[in-house]
């Protein structure tokens, strides 16, 4: 076939002839090939081109490593944008409930009441929907993915570092959320714009750290249903036994001492105060000490069952 | 590229237990350079837990393993630069595309988002998926995660792959495609080492066999060797008439030259050929035969060659079929540094209850 259009084309008898011949070698790779069943093999000629050379990238850094890994769960929110649910939906939904299940009831009114409760709902939201990574964890070692990633040479936290960065993510989106929930209904912060997002950054520095005891529980647990009942056990009593909902003063004796040392409490006190305008260092300090500890010591034991498994 | 000389996969009992299970129990491995070895076993026996260990994901609990030198306990980062591993199951993200897939990873082998994009688009297209790309993986068939999971192990081209199974649940179709790709990655230096509960896929593929079962190697050898410990397969006779059975057992054993067992249906009757010739002798010995059987007036319903399979090597090796998973069984398992050619006069003995299982197992 080559031959033929050759030489029905126009142009000068050397020009064919290296026409020809160039087609010629051309039809002949093929051609050959046909013999030993090209049909059977359509993969193997340019596959052995590729792996000729066999020169490799430099390895990627501790930086690089875990921006991947937060890009990837960038790419299966885009791919399936229903998992943000649980960071719109849900927060939404908490927002109401409690805004107008209490706010009669306890400050009198529901806008007095949103004042003291929205800080505090935009941290138990946040906070629930840590309990997700652990799911995601579980899943990638179902699916078998963990295993390509445990194989490459790179920072070993990294993958568990990029599912936090990822999920810091939707911790920003479901407290903007709730957030305009908020104003909407009347949240009028007086810390303005810059107390918001003081109080926003620190829920969602916050959450990155507690959420190692997630990453922990789902390499450690055998399925996504145990992973998501440990959560629930572990979040619920954090969560309503703090000063989130009421003022923990009404609470018996041996509650107000459990809500002195639970961090998420020491939390809520420092997003409301930064939110209303004051900086509260003691409140602050604890938080971030408490997230400092829960990662020490949640991070550690991730990455050792990480490279134990 | 691979010092051909010392084994780039070396173990010395290696030992690996979940609770009670001793699933791998001492293997022993010494796997050359440069060409495909296989690993051959039943579910269950080991296989995946072996490969495991030696790509780092899993910690011996006894033994030795090095790979190109490298201890896997001391120096598992040199062992992950030199090696790739495709597993059992697809490991990719099923939410992301092929070609996003290809991208992560190629990035966090060091590449950047061009390069790696790059690269990992020429695989898909050397492979046949350039058309799939673009979609999600949850959307493939089998043979296409199979394939991009191995484009994944070539990003960066590594000296050793381990692939885990490549073929179990592929049509006919999708497993030639994937042994012509190993062919080609040996060919272009890498070493391979394959998994497989195919005895027809490791006598395909691979230079040299490990048989590996409850955890122990119970036999090493090349594919030649392993075969002329079971014979070039049986032929199943199936008789009109039960009671020239006698007869055909006759006929058939002065023209195939082997011994004929009456099987427990009174119209059927097997002969385990014991020629360690190859296949095509095989074949003219059992067209001849069918011949014979003719000749003297036997009418005969069904005839087939199997071809030797997993469960006869098994028999011939250790004296029990492969899927037996009664305790006991191990513990008489021949010598874990017994050569192929060892314990053929079981394959006899035992072959009367297995006989006709053998033809479908071997052409799955």
């Amino acid at each position: 076939m080559t031959t033929t259009n050759t030489g029905t084309g126009p142009g000068t008898a050397t020009d064919t002839a290296t026409g020809g011949a160039a087609g010629g070698s051309g039809a002949a790779g093929p051609a050959g090939a046909a013999g030993t069943g090209v049909a059977d093999r359509p993969v193997a000629d340019p596959l052995t081109e590729l792996l000729v050379n066999r020169e490799r990238p430099p390895r990627p850094g501790p930086v690089s490593a875990p921006a991947t890994f937060g890009w990837r769960a960038m790419l299966k929110i885009k791919h399936v944008p229903e998992q943000l649910a649980d960071v719109t939906v849900f927060p939404i939904i908490m927002t109401l409930m409690f805004t107008f299940l209490f706010g009669g009831a306890l400050a009198g009114s529901t806008t007095e009441y949103l004042q003291y409760l929205l800080p505090g709902i935009m941290v138990m939201s946040v906070i629930m929907t840590t309990m997700y990574t652990g799911v995601s964890v579980n899943n990638d070692i179902e699916k078998g993915v963990f295993d390509r990633f445990r194989t490459l040479a790179v920072w070993r936290p990294s993958p568990m570092v990029g599912y936090l960065l990822g999920d810091a993510f939707r911790y920003t989106v479901a407290s903007a959320v709730i957030l305009t929930v908020g104003l909407i209904l009347g949240f009028r912060p007086e810390g303005g714009p810059v107390g918001v997002l003081a109080g926003v950054g620190l829920l969602v520095v916050f959450c990155f750290a507690f959420s190692w005891i997630w990453t922990m529980f789902g390499l450690l647990l055998r399925s996504e249903k145990s992973v998501m009942g440990v959560s629930m056990m572990v979040l619920f009593p954090m969560t309503f036994l703090s000063n989130i909902l009421v003022d923990p003063e009404t609470m018996p004796g041996w509650l107000q001492g459990f809500v002195d040392v639970n961090p998420i409490a020491h939390l809520v006190a420092a997003v409301r105060d930064l939110m209303a305008g004051h900086v509260n260092t003691g409140e602050i300090t604890w938080t971030l000490v408490a997230g400092g500890l829960i990662m020490a010591v949640f991070g550690t034991l991730t990455m050792r069952l990480y490279n134990r498994k | 590229m691979t010092d051909h000389h010392s084994p780039v996969i070396e173990t010395s009992g290696l030992v690996k237990t979940f609770g009670d299970n001793r699933a791998v129990d001492g293997v022993d491995l010494s796997v050359p350079g440069g060409a495909v070895y296989g690993v051959l076993g039943p579910n269950g026996a080991g296989k995946t837990t072996t490969v495991k260990m030696l790509a780092t994901l899993l910690r011996p609990d006894g033994g030795t393993a090095r790979v190109f030198g490298h201890d896997v306990l001391r120096e598992p980062e040199k062992v992950r630069r030199r090696v790739s591993m495709t597993g059992q199951y697809a490991s990719l993200d099923e939410d992301l595309t092929g070609s996003e897939n290809l991208t992560l990873l190629g990035r966090l082998l060091g590449y950047d988002k061009r390069a790696a994009r790059e690269r990992g688009d020429e695989l898909l297209a050397a492979f046949g998926l350039e058309d799939a790309a673009g979609r999600q993986v949850k959307k493939y068939s089998g043979g296409m995660r199979r394939r991009v999971d191995i484009a994944a192990s070539l990003l960066n081209i590594p000296d050793l792959l381990f692939l885990d199974e490549p073929t179990t649940g592929l049509d006919p179709r999708s497993r030639s495609q994937v042994w012509e790709i190993i062919r080609t990655i040996v060919a272009t230096g890498t070493t391979v080492l394959l998994t497989t509960q195919y005895l027809e896929e490791a006598d395909q593929l691979a230079g040299r066999i490990a048989v590996i079962d409850h955890g122990r190697v119970i036999a090493e050898g090349t594919p030649g060797e392993l075969k002329s410990s079971v014979g070039a397969g049986a032929v199943h006779v199936r008789l009109r008439d039960p009671d020239r059975r006698e007869a055909a057992r006759q006929v058939l054993a002065v023209a195939l030259a082997a011994e004929v067992q009456l099987d427990a249906d009174p119209v059927a009757l097997t002969a385990r050929l014991s020629t360690t010739g190859d296949d095509r002798v095989a074949a003219e010995r059992a067209a001849s035969a069918l011949g014979e059987l003719a000749r003297a007036g036997i009418v005969v319903d069904d005839f087939s060659l199997g071809r030797p399979s997993l469960d006869e090597v098994f028999l011939a090796i250790t004296g029990h079929p492969a899927d037996s998973r009664d305790g006991g069984a191990t513990g008489d398992a021949p010598g874990t540094d017994s050569p192929a050619g060892r314990g053929t006069g079981g394959t006899t003995d035992s072959g009367t209850a297995h006989g006709g299982r053998t033809t479908e197992r071997t052409s799955a």
